[in-house]
């Protein structure tokens, strides 16, 4: 950081960017929504890892926390509901030299765009996908979620919300290829920055979770929690999230979990009992599609023109 | 057609000819298509003109011997350019007598058509196949067709075991002998074509290809010879969907984002194998809505991709083509329309898709919307919209469809150049001060930041948004970059030529259209002009910006009238005469961007117009007028 080696001596860097490199509009966020601190940890890891704002683009859907790429001063492309996946995708399939990051809400990525969330996970290209999950629609003013939990009263159903609520964690660690699928919460920062910067690290696709508070809608769906850190359980391993002793000693219940475990981390992402946090699962070997789309981009023009003028010499009379 | 000179080959009689229409008509499944595709292709590759046409079954599974059964392949080949499927066929092969019905009835056969009727059917164990195939050979005989019954599924057996499956490269054989086919190509057309079943299957067939012929010079007792073109150019045979994937590489594309669907796909099939020749490649998506949107990512960094579907594809895309619509993302996208709507007619053609291609977007879309007339064109128009989807910062829709798709034809090679390729992006610093929508206020245009330009960070968005992508719901704000939007078509429509008249630039009657249908309506005016006729036509190439001069062109006819491949009400309408109908889909724009008077006829018959059934038309409408070939013969006064 700062240019400062191990060894003491110092490299004067061409460009040093600080967070305010990062800092794109004012966010418009209700206070206290938990969009907030999400915004501020990727500042500081893009900051961190001084990350070439011309070289990162965030790539959001609609809703709340779609309005992501609108606050980062970097390259954004704040598209269509449900479908910040497969753009993200495209942006990454011949630039591999792009850092992106997704920001996609619970209805953006498990409703709408579900069919996109199980395929983008399947073709692990590298990037962060944030799902901020808050169990509710915000911006159109409280729909029902997929993640909406039962009896939750909305708009669209007064009397309370009726199905099982989806499981987002549980969901992509059974989605085929997942490499790094972990779970945080908005209100512990240190959590968070580590979780996102772990992620950041990972070659992959790298699911993240991140339980979001609402103050405007869903004030009270994590606030048990947030009281209470005994409601949660804290997923510790070497391999896994590592914060400072001091920020982990708030959750008594902690667990040491093997992220290499599928099967363990697909039942603790099962639990209903507990709201688990760390990373479930992590595998760094399996194929990325940008292993095959980005084939060719070192083909020169006469190349290109020599292959093609040979092909059309097979349909040539 | 036949001229007079004949001379004789062997023992048989040999007629030069200037053009035949050849048809394989089977059940489905008994390879006829690809035997005429072969055909095809041997011809083409012999300097002839050729066009094929797909004869497509009207019902999936069809049962065998059954008159919507009818499978197979048309060929039109002759000494000239050919331009459309023409009228009724010359000389037909046919494995059963019922499938004949199924292109009786869309009247594909006239007196004196030549058919090769397989014979064995007069001594199947079933006293009803024997008894409709002798009432069908009476038929035939009244209705003036020249049959000869040949035992050729008994023939193939002593090559294969499985006629069935055989069959077709039998037929090859025998075509290939009575049209004098170059056997060599032809036997070299089908180690391509089996390539990938391996040596055993490549020389089986080449067997059988021979055996056809042989068998061919024992039992037919004619044979034609079909010079080539004149000219030396040279030339390629594909087909139109290949066509658009040489086009995508021509136009040096790096990415084809697809889903499967009836008839694109074989365009990404044809990619898949080639595409990493020139480090692309092909990306199936999960569905059509993410192979639009990845193309949009790939083309948002910079990297040119396009999309290549069919109708229900294009109305799974139009959200995100609305995206790139409002924030202004190159793309291409190519159409090859079927019929519709929903599922419609997956295999057949129709040209439905115009309305939705130019309008199928909620709010004002305007977008840039093409239609490739040729084979050729189909190649070249992909070049062009990546170029103006690249310079207008605009999504391009080039509309193709079933009958470009599949037909094979020759056409003139493309010498590809550099300058079609996309230039390499650009990641030289941004401008300082120049905002992401720098428009200019006469065309629009404005230059685009790609991400890796250091200072163009910019947040692309869907909202409406000033000239600096700030998302702004104020009036003037929206009412701005909407304008900003439609002055790029302005400024296109302005650089456009208008399109050239076939036949005199006045005259009593012309006949507009657009895409697949350009060699049929030219054929139909020449028919109706060589009778003195006073009829023109016009194709139309931009349908969104409408290309510029047609209000002029039209001012010089007595009568404008589309002719179309889609679902339109007679002009009365259907209830009362007061409410007219719902116009074709040209007619509706024309009328409304020329101001003029617009006539239609358009059918959907799922196939191909024929030049016979356009001249009827022209015909028709011309007696209407009180104009008949005398009368045109003088000078008419015009308004
Ligand atoms: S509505 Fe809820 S999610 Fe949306 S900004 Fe306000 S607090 Fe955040």
């Amino acid at each position: 950081m700062f240019g400062l080696k191990t060894d003491w001596s110092l490299d004067v860097l061409p460009r040093y960017f600080t967070l305010e490199d990062y800092e794109g509009g004012v966010a418009r966020w209700c206070p206290g929504c938990g969009d907030h601190a999400v915004l501020a940890a990727v500042q500081r890891i893009c900051r961190d890892e001084q990350l070439a704002p011309e070289k990162t683009v965030c790539v959001s859907g609609i809703g709340c926390s779609s309005r992501f790429p609108h606050y980062m001063k970097t390259y954004g492309f704040h598209g269509l509901h449900g479908r910040a996946l497969p753009v993200a995708c495209g942006v990454k399939a011949r630039r591999p030299d792009l850092h992106v990051w997704v920001a996609t809400g619970d209805g953006d990525c498990c409703s709408i765009g579900a069919g996109h969330w199980i395929h983008a996970v399947r073709y692990n290209m590298d990037m962060v996908v944030m799902l901020f999950n808050n169990s509710i629609y915000g911006l159109t003013k409280a729909q029902t979620a997929p993640t909406s939990p039962v009896g939750l009263k909305t708009n669209t159903h007064p009397g309370g919300a009726w199905l099982p609520p989806l499981k987002p964690t549980a969901a992509t660690i059974g989605f085929t290829n997942a490499s790094f699928v972990a779970q945080t919460v908005d209100w512990n920062p240190a959590h968070l920055h580590a979780t996102l910067d772990a992620a950041y690290k990972h070659k992959g696709l790298s699911f993240v979770q991140i339980m979001q508070r609402c103050p405007q809608y869903t004030a009270s769906i994590f606030e048990e929690y947030q009281q209470d850190p005994s409601r949660m359980l804290l997923l510790t391993h070497e391999d896994g999230i590592n914060i400072d002793p001091a920020v982990a000693r708030i959750y008594p219940n902690q667990m040491s979990h093997d992220p290499s475990d599928l099967p363990e981390a697909l039942r603790i992402a099962n639990r209903d009992d507990t709201l688990p946090i760390g990373l479930f699962f992590r595998d760094p070997d399996r194929p990325r599609y940008e292993e095959i789309t980005a084939l060719g981009l070192d083909m020169t023009v006469e190349e290109k023109l020599t292959a093609l003028n040979k092909e059309l010499d097979r349909f040539a009379i | 057609m036949a001229e007079k000179s004949t001379r004789t080959a062997g023992s048989r009689q040999s007629t030069r000819i200037h053009e035949h229409i050849v048809e394989i008509v089977s059940d489905s499944g008994e390879g006829a298509q690809k035997c005429g595709q072969t055909f095809g292709t041997v011809s083409a590759k012999m300097g002839n003109g050729v066009w094929t046409v797909e004869i497509i079954p009207a019902e999936i599974k069809p049962p065998s011997r059954s008159r919507a059964g009818a499978s197979g392949i048309r060929i039109r080949l002759g000494d000239h350019k050919i331009t459309n499927m023409g009228d009724e066929a010359n000389l037909v092969v046919a494995f059963n007598e019922q499938v004949l019905y199924g292109r009786i009835s869309q009247k594909s056969y006239r007196p004196g058509t030549v058919i090769l009727l397989e014979s064995k059917w007069a001594g199947d164990p079933s006293p009803e196949v024997q008894q409709a195939y002798t009432k069908a050979l009476e038929d035939f005989e009244d209705r003036g067709y020249v049959v000869h019954e040949l035992a050729m599924e008994e023939a193939c057996l002593a090559h294969t075991s499985n006629p069935q499956l055989g069959k077709n490269m039998f037929v090859l054989g025998i075509l290939c002998e009575i049209y004098q086919r170059d056997l060599d190509k032809a036997l070299a057309e089908i180690a391509a074509v089996f390539a990938r079943k391996g040596e055993g299957v490549i020389t089986s067939n080449q067997n059988l290809l021979r055996a056809g012929a042989q068998f061919a010079r024992e039992n037919v007792d004619y044979c034609y010879e079909v010079p080539p073109m004149p000219g030396k150019a040279e030339l390629l045979v594909m087909n139109g969907n290949q066509a658009i994937g040489v086009g995508v590489m021509a136009a040096g594309m790096e990415v084809v984002s697809m889903y499967p669907i009836t008839p694109a796909t074989s365009a990404s099939h044809y990619l898949a194998g080639v595409f990493d020749k020139v480090g692309a490649f092909v990306h199936q998506a999960e569905d059509e809505i993410a192979a639009v949107g990845f193309a949009i990512g790939c083309s948002y960094a910079g990297k040119t991709a396009c999309t290549i579907t069919s109708g229900p594809g294009l109305a799974l895309k139009t959200e995100f083509i609305g995206l790139a619509v409002m924030a202004e993302i190159p793309l291409v996208i190519v159409d090859v329309q079927r019929g519709g709507p929903a599922t419609g007619l997956p295999t057949k053609v129709e040209q439905g898709d115009l309305n939705a291609a130019i309008y199928g977007s909620p709010g004002d879309s305007p977008k840039v919307v093409l239609a490739a007339a040729t084979i050729d064109e189909c190649l070249h128009l992909v070049i062009t919209a990546r170029k103006l989807a690249e310079a207008f910062r605009i999504p391009v829709i080039l509309l193709t469809d079933a009958n470009l798709a599949t037909g094979v034809q020759p056409i003139r090679r493309p010498e590809v150049r550099e300058e079609w390729f996309a230039p390499p992006i650009d990641q030289s610093p941004w401008k300082e001060g120049v905002p992401p929508y720098d428009w200019d206020p006469k065309t629009g245009l404005s230059p685009r930041p790609i991400p890796g330009q250091v200072g163009g960070e910019y947040v692309l968005t869907g909202l409406a948004h000033t000239r600096q992508s700030h998302v702004a719901y104020d009036p003037e704000a929206n009412q701005y970059g909407q304008e900003m939007r439609s002055r790029k078509l302005a400024a296109l429509r302005a650089s456009l030529k208008p399109p050239k008249v076939h036949g005199d630039e006045e005259g009593d009657l012309i006949v507009v259209g657009w895409g697949s249908t350009l060699g049929s309506i030219e054929e139909a005016v020449d028919r109706a002009r060589a009778e003195g006729y006073r009829v023109s036509s016009v194709h139309v190439r931009f349908l969104s910006p409408l290309q510029p001069g047609l209000r002029s062109i039209f001012l010089k006819f007595k009568k404008v009238m589309t002719v179309e491949l889609n679902y339109s009400d007679p002009p009365e309408g259907l209830m009362d005469k007061t409410q007219p109908g719902r116009p074709a889909q040209l007619a509706l724009n024309l009328r409304a961007r020329t101001r003029r008077d617009i006539d239609y006829w358009s059918i959907s018959p799922g196939q191909p117009l024929s030049p016979g059934q356009i001249y009827d038309v022209i015909i028709g409408r011309l007696n209407a007028m009180g104009v008949t070939p005398s009368k045109t013969a003088e000078t008419v006064s015009r308004s």
